[in-house]
């Protein structure tokens, strides 16, 4: 009588979990989904323009400054707050690093260590009345907007500063050197995507043993290895294309270092898991031992580093510092966590996430424009995708509940 | 002899899985003060729901007499329309609008839709008037203490041209003075013809203003008292509240008590807002080893304020007091102090404090702990899955995977995942704060057994409860604390429900 009942059950609960994980992947493979409909889409409208080499390259570059900037933003939303003066505090800080390089001729190494450092005290400074004196974000960083284009005018007297020294420039608009010289292929970029395969293989696979070792339940091994080949094959054939022109482009190693370290942190450590939990219920967290204003002041302090970062790959780009420079940053960068699957509640959202949202805003700018649509049918279209990536994502939560 | 102005006929209100109310009758005379008791949970404010149309009709079963007529009330509007009017124990004002502002919320004075000033103004004074309130309309609510704030919250039902008034424990945030002044008001009203209903834990002021008395107990009528005829007294009343019979619904235990572990010395906690208000007044209690110590008292007695206070300051100011542990004196600066000194909290809202329901099972259970699943602040996440799947098995706790989110549970089953994360934190002293406030009694059975064997393994309980019986069927040692002090100290063999009320609603002796 027992044992009939009990397969049963035993059934029922695996049925539900195959289920359950399928919804999971289901969200998460949702906006990979939504990115490669995005590119095909436009490889058709522009006849192949989009993933020509020249224009992946540039599609990277353009990117660059958004996508560092969308990895602290993720932070900041995830523990429910926003940050509004990124793009000021970019300008800023480009525009501090150009009068230390350019008007005093400092080099650039310790230019650099110099404005991060200045990017971490503004970073303290919003944090300070967020976290401590709990002033909402939206309006300190409201203040900061205003307050650091203010002063972005001022230490740049209303003028542009240029040229940068060669060696800065190149932070922005190098590539890695080449083993050979000459030759229509760039052999490191392809050594690397091919070491970078042996990594993940040897991870993957590990992390597979691991699992086994504690009898959990792990996928089929076919898909396993379907999974990691669709995974090489396409890191192969990115570095590939990238080979066929000028090779990996410096900043896409800077990228690619922050999105590794960040998914790591988010992911694997205590201070990601506090970050979560701050967002997701903050008296619990408080209850629950977790320093609660201290992590999110490091989150802000964090932001500014990161927003320094971004106004010195942008100045490189642009060999000048601006008083416009980074208008509009913050908006691009929300938009991109939030495409990504962050919610505006805080809690929710990855590093991935925010990478490929901000990937579908940068290729739907750089996609409308191939196809030589105005600014002012962009911003609109960017828009209304906005809107229906979010209207989506809760859409697929309240079925879910 | 008197007219009955309010019948409500066997009232039945099921909620999924409870029985709210069954078959509850109320009668209450025109011209009287009708207080209406139980323990929390009896079903009161449900009760006084159904009849102000928070519950509309069709949710429930039975009807509602008002001046002799059946009612069927949608909604609050209809049951103000007749003069049926409920004030909260929570006021409803909005503290930035001024006085006549509040007063006319939703019911604006106004001239082709143009608010008229003036004449909201001078009916707002007189209204003011009426309850004896000498502050000036234009003030605004935010600027006025709680004991003003309730006489608006009076004159907003007077301008309603009140025939019925509701008070849900109108005093519970008052001092003696307003309390004082409030139920004079009230008897002042009565002697001009209106008719109340209130409810209070206060048993002094219902003897000193209350005409008759129902008595509910777990969602029933269990009567109604006469004050006059019936020569009722806080005794006949505890009596009537408590008095059920009681089944063998805690698991058998065999105490092991050994030394003192853990030691409270002149605790003294100021309001986190009110800096000049006492909410903790020289608490000092003992727990042994292996030991449940319960902490009765009505709400608003200091019971929640006295555990998170001590938990590393996590609630409160200006904290003076000793704690001594294992014979050492600490001092928590934070949460994290606590928790590393070996105390655990279960707070008393599992869903606004204890976990992060968007988060999954495992996730919640190690985040008090993360030190125990990581080295060099790296999480080992195999690791969390087997320390969740132990305690999901240990605890029973019903859900097809640990990856499950902790808000897609039932209550019971929530509660599980908030212990398992304190046991997995390790602690000697565990405090508990209403550890089985709606949850179904097979859970609480269940939940019951866990707290059994966590002092089985030497660990110390502190349990705050609002259910007397659970109190008397876990503890080996009851404290009763009431506004903030304790009241009394009550050994298990000698601790029965009258005592515990009788403790529970000792006001301050002066003299």
């Amino acid at each position: 009588m027992q044992s009939p009942l009990k397969t049963n059950q035993i059934g029922s609960q695996k049925n539900n979990s195959s289920k359950s994980l399928f919804q999971i992947n289901f969200r998460q493979y949702s906006m990979i989904i939504a990115l490669v409909f995005i590119m095909v889409f436009f490889q058709i409208i522009t006849d192949g323009l989009l993933l020509k080499p020249l224009n992946i390259t540039n599609l990277i570059l353009q990117n660059s400054y958004i996508l560092v900037l969308a990895v602290g933003m993720l932070l900041v939303i995830v523990t429910g707050h926003i940050d509004l003066s990124v793009g000021s505090v970019a300008a800023f800080v480009g525009a501090i690093s150009a009068i230390m390089m350019v008007n005093y001729e400092m080099s650039p190494f310790l230019a650099i260590v110099i404005s991060l450092v200045l990017g971490a005290v503004i970073g303290a400074w919003q944090g300070f009345w967020i976290a401590y004196v709990r002033i909402p974000a939206f309006i300190v960083t409201l203040a900061g907007m205003l307050l650091f284009r203010g002063l972005t005018m001022i230490v740049l007297e209303g003028k542009s500063i240029a040229p940068f020294p060669e060696s800065f420039q190149k932070i922005s608009s190098g590539f890695i050197p080449d083993l050979t010289s000459g030759g229509s292929l760039h052999l490191l970029t392809i050594l690397i995507g091919i070491a970078l395969s042996i990594v993940i293989i040897f991870f993957q696979w590990k992390n597979r043993r691991n699992q086994l070792k504690h009898q959990f339940e792990v996928q089929p091994f076919g898909l396993f290895v379907l999974k990691l080949v669709g995974m090489i094959v396409i890191l192969n054939i990115f570095t590939f294309v990238l080979a066929t022109y000028e090779g990996i482009p410096n900043i896409l190693i800077v990228l690619g270092v922050l999105i590794v370290i960040y998914t790591f942190v988010t992911n694997k450590t205590k201070a990601g898991r506090h970050i979560y939990a701050i967002g997701g219920n903050e008296k619990a967290a408080l209850l629950s031992g977790i320093k609660t204003k201290k992590m999110t002041f490091m989150v802000f302090v964090n932001m500014g580093v990161l927003s320094a970062l971004s106004g010195l790959l942008f100045a490189a780009r642009l060999n000048a510092a601006t008083p416009k420079a980074g208008n509009l940053f913050e908006l691009d960068a929300i938009a991109a966590c939030f495409i990504g699957g962050a919610s505006a509640y805080g809690g929710i959202g990855t590093i991935p996430g925010a990478i490929i949202g901000g990937l579908v805003m940068g290729i739907m700018n750089n996609g409308m424009s191939l196809m030589g649509l105005g600014v002012d049918w962009q911003q609109g279209i960017k828009g209304l995708v906005l809107l229906a990536a979010v209207a989506f994502d809760i859409y697929n939560k309240n079925k879910a509940q | 002899m008197a007219n009955i102005i309010l019948e409500m006929r066997n009232i039945t209100k099921e909620f999924p899985g409870v029985k709210a109310l069954e078959e509850v009758k109320l009668k209450v005379k025109a011209g009287e003060i009708h207080a209406l008791c139980g323990e929390n949970g009896a079903g009161k404010s449900t009760l006084m729901k159904v009849l102000s149309g928070v519950y509309p009709y069709g949710t429930y079963s039975g009807d509602i007499l008002f001046q002799n007529e059946i009612c069927e009330f949608k909604n609050i509007k209809q049951s103000e329309e007749l003069g049926i009017v409920i004030i909260h124990q929570e006021l409803a004002l909005v503290p930035e609008l001024t006085i006549a502002e509040n007063l006319f919320l939703g019911n604006e004075i106004v001239n082709n839709g143009v608010i008229n000033w003036n004449e909201t103004f001078l009916r707002a004074k007189a209204l003011l008037q009426k309850v004896g309130l000498k502050e000036s309309p234009n003030v605004k609510v935010s600027e006025i203490g709680v004991g003003k704030q309730q006489l608006v919250e009076i004159a907003k039902a007077l301008s309603k041209d009140v025939k019925l008034l509701i008070l849900d424990e109108p005093t519970a945030s008052l001092n003696e003075d307003d309390s004082e002044n409030l139920l004079n008001l009230l008897l002042e009203f009565k002697n001009q013809g209106m008719s109340a209903i209130i409810i209070s834990h206060k048993l002094n002021e219902i003897e000193k203003v209350a005409d008759s008395i129902t008595i509910l107990r777990d969602g029933k009528t269990i009567e109604t008292l006469d004050v006059k005829n019936d020569q009722v007294d806080e005794n006949r009343i505890i009596k009537g509240m408590v008095g059920r019979d009681l089944t063998n619904r805690y698991p058998e235990r065999i105490p092991k008590i050994g030394e003192i572990v853990f030691e409270v010395k002149d605790w003294i906690v100021y309001h986190p807002k009110h800096i000049d208000r006492k909410v903790i007044d020289n608490v000092s209690i003992t727990i042994r080893k292996g030991e449940i110590v319960g902490i009765a008292g009505l709400m608003g007695a200091g019971r929640t304020e006295l555990a998170m206070s001590l938990f590393g300051r996590a609630y409160g100011k200006n904290i003076t007091g000793n704690i001594v542990k294992n014979g050492k004196e600490l001092k928590f600066k934070d949460v994290a102090s606590a928790i590393n000194n070996g105390l655990a909290y279960v707070s008393e809202d599992r869903k606004g404090d204890g976990l992060i329901l968007m988060e999954d099972i495992k996730q919640n259970i190690t985040l008090a702990t993360l030190d125990r699943i990581s080295k060099r602040s790296v999480l080992n996440k195999n690791q969390e899955i087997k320390v969740a799947e132990e305690y999901r098995q240990k605890f029973r706790i019903k859900t097809p995977s640990v990856f499950q989110k902790a808000g897609n549970l039932s209550g019971g089953n929530q509660q599980k995942i908030v212990l398992s994360k304190w046991v997995f934190s390790e602690p000697d002293i565990l405090i508990l704060d209403e550890p089985t406030r709606g949850i179904d009694v097979g859970s609480k059975y269940e939940i019951y057994t866990i707290i059994n064997e966590l002092v089985k393994e030497g660990k110390s309980i502190l349990m705050i409860s609002s259910e007397l019986p659970e109190l008397l069927g876990m503890c080996d040692r009851i404290y009763v604390m009431n506004e903030g002090r304790i009241t009394g100290e009550v050994l298990k063999e000698e601790a029965d429900q009258e005592k515990l009320m009788k403790y529970m609603t000792k006001s301050k002796v002066r003299g």
